[in-house]
């Protein structure tokens, strides 16, 4: 049984977020310092949320919970994020 | 934008195996797309319900032709519509391309070993016919496990490349039953396969691992083992349904 | 601009007065898990109930297992949409943990091994209507889903079943969990689709 994906995944709907192709941000993890492109996250899906976490450590790095009025993301876990142009 | 949602139209369909087939669409707006990348593809139905999956481009071509190759999943909501229902003049909505860290780019020059499971061979596929159409020199090796032949994508595009390229090297693994005369009995990628039938790190290739979570976690777990850097060993992992 | 599916439904919803309305049925038991499967050996295993005066009832796996356990046959909704109609487990009854426990507060925050955390009101616990599972289908509960043990409230949707349950706190006053502050109902009846918000 599928557990979870990869940052691959979910390049559709966090290009819609942000605009930008997501699996080459490269982020920070606030949890164990290991940066990397988003793409090597691990993935959990939910109904109407994905978590991703560090490939390393396993730190909530980012938090998506989608509804039909908003979407909120939470970035708790990083400590920086760097979105190639 | 590759962020927005766009029409697509089944032009063509043709089985890959028993229970997988293969898509193509034409969809106008859209920008080509690179070698490795993939789609979101979303149904919608009549009261108006919804159902996105992101499915691997098999193409990597630059016009608005995009092939998918679809395998249905026992209890899927989106392959089995795809692989059973779907005909040729249908229209799907997909939103793309996505992705620019899985993908291969005619300008690499290093070797490329490719190991794909099931049907994570379809990003594979657009990386080797990209390689061909630019006429690469690049060392290509794929290691391409599936269950058993007739659950092979591409068999015969396969077994024709392998023949024709200089620079692309096949290795078959058949985990439940192997062809006749097959020397090695049916099993999982092992440690020693991978030592034996792939590029080996000493040649600092860059490495290409699709599958199913588990199969992708297990070969990546031995890669590194037999010495290659997490950094050069990019994986795509899928689920389904 | 929708553009609809030819002939794409959905999953075909059954018609089955067991199943509650939007569900359809599955034979596979699937795993959604919000993060790695914790791996907690039943020597280390606590389980703990803390009630308004802060007194904290703590069993070990043996001691729990004192409590008796007993035979469940139930039906699980998700509120993914899948059911499983008639599904056996063995645990002990949250009737025979609360006869221990001293408490006139009406909610429940239930915490997994693993930090997830979901409401459910007391009274939905009791009276032969949920369980600290520890086995399914004959054998010890997999980790992947929620062993070594788990909550078990299968009247409500599946999310409130906590895998990997370490502990209750009693409240005055029903708080949402991690899931329902974001954006999941704060009950989950599957028979009224209290799916989201």
């Amino acid at each position: 049984m599928m557990s979870h994906l990869d940052g691959n995944a979910i390049a559709g709907p966090l290009s819609e977020i942000f605009g930008a192709d997501m699996t080459m941000a490269s982020g920070r993890c606030g949890g164990c310092g290991d940066v990397s492109p988003l793409a090597m996250a691990m993935v959990y899906l939910k109904p109407n949320a994905y978590i991703v976490r560090c490939h390393v450590c396993d730190t909530m790095l980012i938090m998506v919970v989608e509804s039909r009025a908003s979407v909120a993301i939470e970035i708790e876990g990083l400590d920086s994020l760097v979105i190639p142009r | 934008m590759t962020s927005t949602w766009k029409v697509g139209t089944v032009a063509a369909i043709h089985a890959e195996t028993p229970t997988a087939r293969t898509l193509e669409l034409d969809v106008p707006d859209w920008p080509g797309n690179l070698a490795g990348q993939h789609l979101d593809l979303r149904l919608t139905a009549p009261d108006g319900y919804t159902a996105t999956r992101s499915y691997s481009i098999a193409s990597a071509d630059s016009g608005p032709r995009v092939q998918l190759a679809v395998d249905r999943l026992p209890d899927g909501e989106v392959s089995p519509y795809l692989v059973n229902d779907v005909i040729v003049g249908d229209e799907l909505e997909v939103r793309g391309p996505l992705g620019g860290w899985f993908v291969w780019r005619p300008e690499q020059t290093e070797p490329v070993q490719l190991i794909g499971g099931g049907s994570g061979i379809v990003p594979l596929m657009a990386m080797i016919r990209a390689h061909e159409a630019a006429g690469s020199t690049a060392r290509f090796r794929l290691l391409y496990s599936v269950r058993e032949p007739g659950d092979a994508f591409f068999a015969a595009e396969l077994a024709e490349l392998e023949r024709s390229s200089e620079h692309l090297e096949i290795t078959w693994v058949y985990t439940r039953k192997t062809p006749d005369g097959w020397p090695t009995p049916a099993g999982r990628v092992t440690p020693a396969i991978l030592e034996a039938s792939t590029i080996s790190a000493a040649e600092n290739p860059t490495v290409f691992v699709c599958g199913p979570t588990g199969f992708v976690e297990a070969v990546a777990d031995i890669l590194v083992e037999l010495g290659h850097s997490s950094g050069s060993v990019k994986t795509e992992r899928f689920g389904g349904a | 601009m929708a553009v609809f599916s030819r002939g794409f439904t959905g999953r075909r919803h059954e018609q089955n007065d067991a199943l509650p309305p939007g569900q359809y049925l599955t034979e596979d038991f699937p795993v959604l898990s919000a993060g790695p499967t914790p791996k907690v050996p039943t020597d280390t295993w606590q389980f703990s109930v803390r009630n308004e005066n802060d007194d904290v009832t703590t069993w070990n796996w043996d001691e729990f297992q004192a409590l008796g356990p007993e035979e469940i046959h139930t039906d699980i909704h998700c509120v993914t949409r899948w059911s499983k109609l008639g599904t056996s487990w063995r645990g002990v009854s949250l009737d025979r943990v609360f006869e221990k426990i001293d408490t006139s507060f009406e909610y429940v925050m239930a915490s997994s091994y693993g930090g997830y955390t979901t409401n459910v009101p007391l009274a939905d616990l009791l009276d032969g209507k949920a369980w600290i599972a520890t086995e399914f289908e004959g054998g010890p509960l997999d980790p992947e889903h929620g062993g070594p043990a788990r909550l078990l409230v299968p009247h409500l949707y599946f999310w409130k079943s906590a895998k990997w349950v370490r502990g209750l706190q009693m409240l005055p006053t029903d708080e949402p969990g991690f899931w329902e502050q974001n954006g999941y109902n704060i009950y989950g009846d599957p028979w009224k689709e209290q799916r989201y918000w």
